[in-house]
């Protein structure tokens, strides 16, 4: 396998979405291939990285006025839209 | 080498209740569908206008559409899915009206030449996060996040940060699962790359432990 394969697989490899005889043989290519590795490895970071970050979180005061302001203008869509029964 | 496991649980029956409700005129119902979802598309939403403003506008008037169209909802996806479609519409055009002098859509900066192919390996440092504190790692996600093409950051974000599957990325981006995969491979690598300055391990030995 070459590097260039290895990588078009890289998405589905970190995600667990590959049969298992192509997950072994990206695994046998990572075994002696340092630069895939370190690729994979370090890929594999920057996504926890992200997911586990805490970051554009909704401020509770906020959180409040919005949520009041989205179901004050639903009853005055309903009054002006009454549902059909 | 372990594989990434989605982060959100999503209690797809009870929404769904939560949706009949709401679709027979129950409000309780609506406002509790939401609580559950208001961060996950405010968060969507900055990550794609990059301006809290803009975000907020995107909340309301996401959740008003959903409310207003309710009845169209054929129940064959998530409301969840269904909502961030509407959320991610409406974020681009917020974002179109914003930066008028730059086409923005999904389709945009698919590139022959491939800027995501890895140009610097380096191995990083063991807990690269903690070499940071709090506030500086913040700004370089975010940073580095921004610098991505919103075709590329619109996937990444709700692929990988809210954990959608790549089907439910597909159907809320209305993309075949190919492209979705494209994207968010490319995606990844060019984070991975720009994030290569800030974490790889010095040449001294810090970051060793």
């Amino acid at each position: 396998m070459k590097c260039s394969e290895f990588l078009n697989e890289l998405t589905n490899y970190l995600d667990g979405a590959l049969d298992a005889r192509t997950k072994s043989e990206l695994d046998d290519h990572l075994a002696w291939c340092h630069n895939c590795y370190v690729v994979c490895d370090t890929t594999r970071k920057t996504i926890e990285i992200y997911r586990n970050s805490e970051f554009y979180e909704l401020p509770d005061d906020l959180r409040e006025r919005l949520r009041s302001a989205i179901m004050t203008k639903c009853a005055e869509h309903k009054r002006s839209f009454p549902p059909r029964s | 080498m372990s594989t990434i496991q989605p982060n959100v649980e999503q209690p797809v029956s009870d929404e769904m209740a939560l949706v009949r409700r709401a679709k027979r005129g129950d409000d309780q119902a609506f406002e509790e569908l939401v609580r559950r979802y208001d961060r996950n598309v405010f968060r969507i939403a900055q990550h794609i206008t990059q301006n809290r403003e803009d975000a907020e506008d995107v909340v309301q008037e996401a959740f008003l559409k959903a409310y207003g169209n309710l009845a169209k909802f054929q129940e064959q996806s998530k409301f969840y899915t269904w909502l961030v479609r509407i959320a991610v519409n409406e974020a681009l055009m917020k974002l179109r009206r914003r930066k008028p002098e730059r086409t923005v859509s999904l389709d945009e900066d698919v590139k022959t030449e491939d800027d995501s192919l890895p140009r610097e390996v380096a191995d990083w440092s063991p807990n690269p996060e903690q070499m940071f504190n709090q506030a500086e790692l913040r700004d370089i996600l975010t940073r580095t996040i921004q610098g991505l093409p919103a075709g590329f950051r619109t996937v990444f974000v709700l692929r990988d940060v809210e954990g959608l599957s790549t089907e439910e990325t597909a159907q809320a981006l209305d993309l075949s699962v190919p492209a979705v995969k494209s994207r968010l491979l490319r995606a990844r690598l060019q984070l991975r790359e720009r994030l290569n300055r800030f974490f790889q391990k010095r040449a001294s030995g810090d970051g060793d432990q």
